[in-house]
């Protein structure tokens, strides 16, 4: 994974609640044996004017003209502010991976499905979760917004010199600052699961 | 902070099961979580055996794996195994689910497999899924198999390797919610019923951050089909996982299960499966109750498992919206269902009708909506219904019980398991502006097919509505 830096970035705004992982990425893109391949087809039915197949040219589709990141200059945003429970549904990583090739690097929400929230640290995807009211006095502020992001620090910093300070988890922090792979971490209590298993084959052995 | 709880501490049974699968608890506060049971499908599985790869690894343990596709299998020409697959990226990754199991050595049961299947019905009805396993699947309905007192949660696909890596997951503890359902319900409140009001009660994202433990009475009475059905749409409640606490009718369901324990050490898990329930003082963050004996069939009627109405009632008007974000997710989801507060359920048009899916296509299932059609046909109006059964064994016995042909009769379709129309992933799809009964539990837009129109509800009120050709309300109709 690619480690996180502080960013300034363009805000694209998409309040509307419950945004399930159906609209971010539809499952006919999800045939794919890849990790890649998926950023031009994220809120595929909200993008295009027709239904989008995999495989196909979609520079040469209809877009929706009214759908904000066909908008200049959201088309380049790198900040979503989202409403609230986004990424509720399926499991589907294709969500985070579609938003973070489209050119996002942080969410920013009141709430996220935890299944999403997981998904998205993963693949170096900052979720920032603000109070509902903050997100509002985002949404109030002159657009287009930028915001500079900064992790270490967590705090959010808008133009007009207003910050909004945000909590996470400091594994995940320190796994999105140094670019960590988990698998590797877990690896090294190699020792610990084993003699776990041991233990375990003794109280419940029908499960080994 | 330590693993080990004082004596005497009353425990729910989430605690029970993460205290007996905690590896370590890591320094930065989280835990390193043992995963028991894996079971694999082809959609979310194939960047994680190439993730394997690219890194040198290998599976921590293979025989905790376990291996079907269902979301991209065709539900018509099984015959010719997986060349019946038209669709060439649909059936590269199904052959690519076979060539990673194959690889590694992993258990699959292929698509010309009589025990393959929806991963969720093929796990529990192998005996693949048991009390007090922890359970991931790289699948948000993964859920389902709480039903039988296990910690079973949704994964996505990086976790998924890291399952296959390390036999872990790195995991903070979510806070746990107690759901009673109290009453009897009348007879035709289903399951599916029972969670759709629950939905519609706390909310899409009235569980996040929580574990819900289904308890009650009304619970207790159901089968394990009906406990599955609740765990299933537990993540609609936005909760990572469902639970329920094992009882004699648990312990039942496992006697002739396949991959169960077996002789000697069958007493043995019985003795230990048998404490796999919450303490009687133990402590909940959070407890809701619902009385079932009001309840009244249920129908989804927007875009969100929380926008559902009783059978009964009229679409909701928008000022009865309990918030402005509801407000406008209800003006947003008018417009695209392209219907209106104050319609009654049975102005509803309908389409197509779809009897299948992880959360209603088990063999109980199958025989509420064959006892609804009563040797009536499906109506003019409705132009397709789809059966599909969740797995080939529960296919095989709806057969010997002759539930096919009554389906048939009635001029529904009946087909080969998997997930068919639920995602729409297969041929199986709604066309634009179509409108479906379904037994599924997502009725996103698009979820079943582009520009598709979906409305939940239980195997009967689906039948009823094929039959009529609009819903019905089953509870005056004499139908169940
Ligand atoms: S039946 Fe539907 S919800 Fe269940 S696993 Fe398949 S696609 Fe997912």
């Amino acid at each position: 994974m690619k480690a996180f830096n502080d960013f300034t970035g363009l805000v694209a705004p998409m309040p509307q609640a419950n945004i399930d992982t159906d609209q971010i990425i539809p499952k006919q893109y999800l045939k794919s044996i890849r990790r890649s391949g998926f950023g031009v087809s994220l809120f595929d039915e909200w993008r295009y004017l027709d239904e989008g197949q995999p495989g196909q040219d979609h520079s040469k589709r209809p877009k929706n003209p009214d759908f904000i990141l066909n908008q200049a200059p959201y088309d380049h945003a790198e900040i979503l502010l989202a409403g609230v429970n986004f990424g509720c549904g399926s499991s589907r990583e294709h969500a985070p991976w579609a938003l973070v090739e489209f050119g996002f690097r942080c969410i920013i929400a009141p709430s996220y499905a935890d299944i999403f929230y997981n998904n998205s640290f993963k693949n170096g995807l900052l979720l920032i979760q603000l109070a509902d009211s903050q997100v509002q006095q985002l949404l109030a502020l002159p657009q287009p917004l930028t915001l500079q992001i900064q992790l270490m620090q967590q705090v959010i910093i808008a133009p007009n010199g207003q910050s909004f300070e945000f909590k996470i988890d400091t594994f995940r922090k320190q796994c999105l600052l140094e670019g960590l792979d988990d698998i590797g971490l877990t690896l090294k209590n190699r020792t610990d699961i084993e003699a776990y298993e041991k233990q375990q084959a003794g109280i419940t052995p029908w499960l080994f | 902070m330590s693993s080990v709880m004082p004596m005497g501490k009353q425990l729910t049974l989430y605690d029970k099961l993460w205290r007996a699968h905690t590896v370590l608890e890591r320094a930065d506060g989280n835990t390193l979580l043992y995963i028991d049971r894996h079971l694999l499908h082809e959609v979310t599985s194939p960047q994680a055996f190439e993730g394997l790869r690219l890194a040198g690894r290998r599976p921590w343990r293979i025989n905790s794996n376990l291996a079907t596709p269902d979301h991209n299998v065709p539900t018509t020409a099984r015959a010719q195994g997986i060349l019946g697959i038209v669709d060439e990226t649909s059936r590269l990754q199904v052959q690519t689910l076979d060539d990673n199991c194959d690889e590694f050595g992993i258990r699959e049961f292929k698509i010309d497999d009589q025990r393959q299947g929806i991963v969720h019905v093929v796990g529990p009805e192998q005996g693949a899924t048991q009390p007090g396993m922890t359970i991931v699947c790289g699948d948000s309905h993964t859920s389902t198999h709480g039903a039988f007192g296990a910690l079973a949660q949704g994964i996505g696909t990086s976790e998924v390797e890291h399952v296959l890596a390390t036999q872990c997951l790195i995991q903070s503890k979510a806070r746990c919610m107690r759901i009673e359902f109290d009453g009897v319900p009348p007879s035709s409140v289903t399951a599916k019923d029972m969670i759709l009001a629950l939905i519609r009660q706390i909310g899409t994202a009235g569980g996040t951050g929580y574990t819900l433990e289904f308890a009650g009475s009304a619970v207790r009475s159901l089968s394990m089909e009906g406990r599955m059905t609740l765990c299933n749409m537990a993540i609609e409640a936005g909760a990572r996982a469902g639970l329920i606490g094992v009882d004699d009718t648990t312990i039942d369901y496992f006697m002739d299960k396949p991959m169960a324990p077996k002789g000697a050490q069958w007493q043995q898990a019985v003795t230990y499966w048998r404490s796999l329930v919450s303490d009687a003082e133990a402590v909940f963050d959070k407890e809701v109750t619902i009385d079932v004996s009001q309840l009244a069939p249920q129908i989804s009627w927007g875009t969100s498992p929380e926008m559902v109405v009783a059978v009964n009632e009229l679409l909701p008007d928008l000022n009865q919206a309990r918030s402005d974000v509801e407000r406008q997710s209800w003006l947003r989801a008018y417009d695209y269902m392209q219907l209106k507060p104050g319609m009654r359920v049975d102005q509803i048009p309908l389409d197509r009708v779809f009897i299948g899916s992880c959360t209603n296509a088990r063999i109980e299932d199958l025989r509420v909506a064959a006892s609804v059609i009563q040797g009536q046909k499906k109506s003019p109006a409705v132009k397709q219904v789809l059966v599909v059964p969740g797995s080939g064994l529960v296919k095989r016995q709806a057969e010997a019980e002759g539930l096919d042909v009554i389906f048939r009769a009635a001029g529904f379709e009946w087909r080969d398991p998997g997930c068919s129309m639920c995602l729409a992933m297969n041929a199986d799809k709604l066309m634009p502006g179509e409108h479906c009964a379904s037994t599924s539990n997502r009725n996103f837009e698009g979820r079943q097919g582009y520009g598709g129109r979906t409305h939940l509800v239980s195997p009967a009120m689906a039948a009823a509505a094929a039959i009529a050709g609009h819903f019905i309300d089953i509870r005056s109709s004499g139908v169940a």
